[in-house]
């Protein structure tokens, strides 16, 4: 992802596409977004990876985490749901000399996070998922989202904390 | 100091954009001057991160890369820029919807002194601003759905607490109840609604449909 956004290394980019373009595509559809459309959309947002690449932080992001917010966008716009502006950003850029204990340590709980949504009962896994890629209002959110993220919450607490810390 | 937060199926929901505008328009005000909020945010988008890493991976059609290398040809990723970060009262999300600062807000008189300004936003909730002068109350009302309050300047209190400049009330259908504002500056606040306001007095009822509260 760095050497996407310093050296605008295409190599790197073919790395990144052919690990999350079929994912992105995999989340489109799982929207409900018919193959084809999925398909323009992953080389879309792939796309906006390459141009954006400078905004990429990773002490406070993970590539997956920030792929996620540009494919959730796109989502957004591709079934025309209604419109989210984005908070102001922090008035401070990705640090010139790479944080790398603190991009290790975000890495690490990200998988951590990971490892946790795997192991969760396949009924709670999927009540996430339709929250993240369905189309949950916020109070069906509320009656779901409390089993599964009561599970994961600490995981969540300790990414929060570590973001808190890292921002203040 | 921010002692009321946005609550988590809330944030989750902003964080998936399936919340209606007038909603996202709120959370991202609330988040912009918040970093609990702004942290947790992140962590709900870990989670999306995660998911996504996690996403049984459907193959790209052949030449998918060849394609986008062709869309992404002749342009040099973008430089890093300073974020927009107002001098005013409103945080850009909302300086961007009002077209301006508080001196923009074309007010309306709704009332006991109490002045309001809807901002469009698409129909499924209503986006309101209200400005409340110090000591003032706004009329006792329940919600037919989910009404959040996000103070800008000023406080009020009501039947449950106090909110502060960045507080967030968030009152359920079950809710009823008569927020007052604090003696001194008026009380800004940002209110969004999903369902229109349900007054309990038989002549603000009557008043509603003209005002659109």
């Amino acid at each position: 992802m760095l050497r996407v956004a310093r050296d605008a290394d295409q190599k790197a980019f073919a790395a990144l596409f052919s690990h999350f373009a079929p994912r992105i595509k995999a989340f489109l559809m799982k929207s409900g977004a018919p193959a084809a459309q999925a398909e323009d959309c992953a080389q879309d947002v792939m796309a906006t990876v390459w141009r954006k690449a400078a905004m990429f932080d990773p002490s406070r992001a993970t590539a997956a985490t920030w792929i996620f917010t540009i494919a959730r966008n796109r989502r957004i716009d591709l079934l025309r749901r209604d419109a989210r502006p984005e908070p102001e950003d922090l008035p401070w850029g990705p640090e010139p000399d790479l944080d790398a204990e603190a991009a290790l340590a975000l890495q690490q709980d990200t998988d951590r996070l990971g490892a946790a949504l795997a192991a969760l009962p396949q009924t709670q896994r999927e009540l996430i998922e339709k929250a993240y890629f369905g189309d949950l209002s916020h109070g069906e959110i509320a009656r779901t989202t409390g089993l599964p993220l009561g599970t994961i919450k600490s995981r969540i607490r300790l990414a929060l904390d570590k973001l808190r810390q890292s921002m203040s | 100091m921010i002692r009321h937060h946005l609550s988590d199926d809330l944030l989750t929901g902003y964080c998936a954009g399936s919340l209606p505008e007038a909603f996202n328009v709120l959370i991202a005000t609330h988040v912009s001057l918040c970093d609990e909020c702004r942290a947790r945010l992140a962590s709900l988008e870990a989670l999306g991160g995660a998911l996504l890493e996690s996403a049984g991976p459907v193959a790209m059609d052949n030449g998918a890369l060849a394609a986008t290398l062709a869309r992404i040809m002749g342009q040099p990723p973008m430089p890093w820029t300073a974020p927009a970060r107002p001098k005013g009262l409103f945080p850009e999300p909302l300086r961007a919807r009002v077209g301006g600062d508080l001196d923009a807000v074309r007010w309306r008189p709704v009332g006991g002194g109490v002045r309001q300004a809807i901002l469009p936003t698409s129909g499924r909730a209503s986006l309101r601003l209200l400005h409340i002068p110090g000591g003032g109350a706004v009329p006792d009302h329940g919600h037919k759905g989910t009404e959040l309050t996000l103070v800008l300047q000023g406080a009020f209190r009501d039947e449950s607490d106090r909110f502060g400049p960045g507080d967030v009330e968030i009152a359920d259908a079950e809710v009823h109840h008569t927020p007052v504002a604090e003696a001194g500056p008026a009380c800004i606040c940002l209110a969004a609604t999903d369902a229109p306001l349900r007054f309990k007095g038989l002549v603000p009822r009557l008043v509603q449909p003209f005002v659109k509260i």
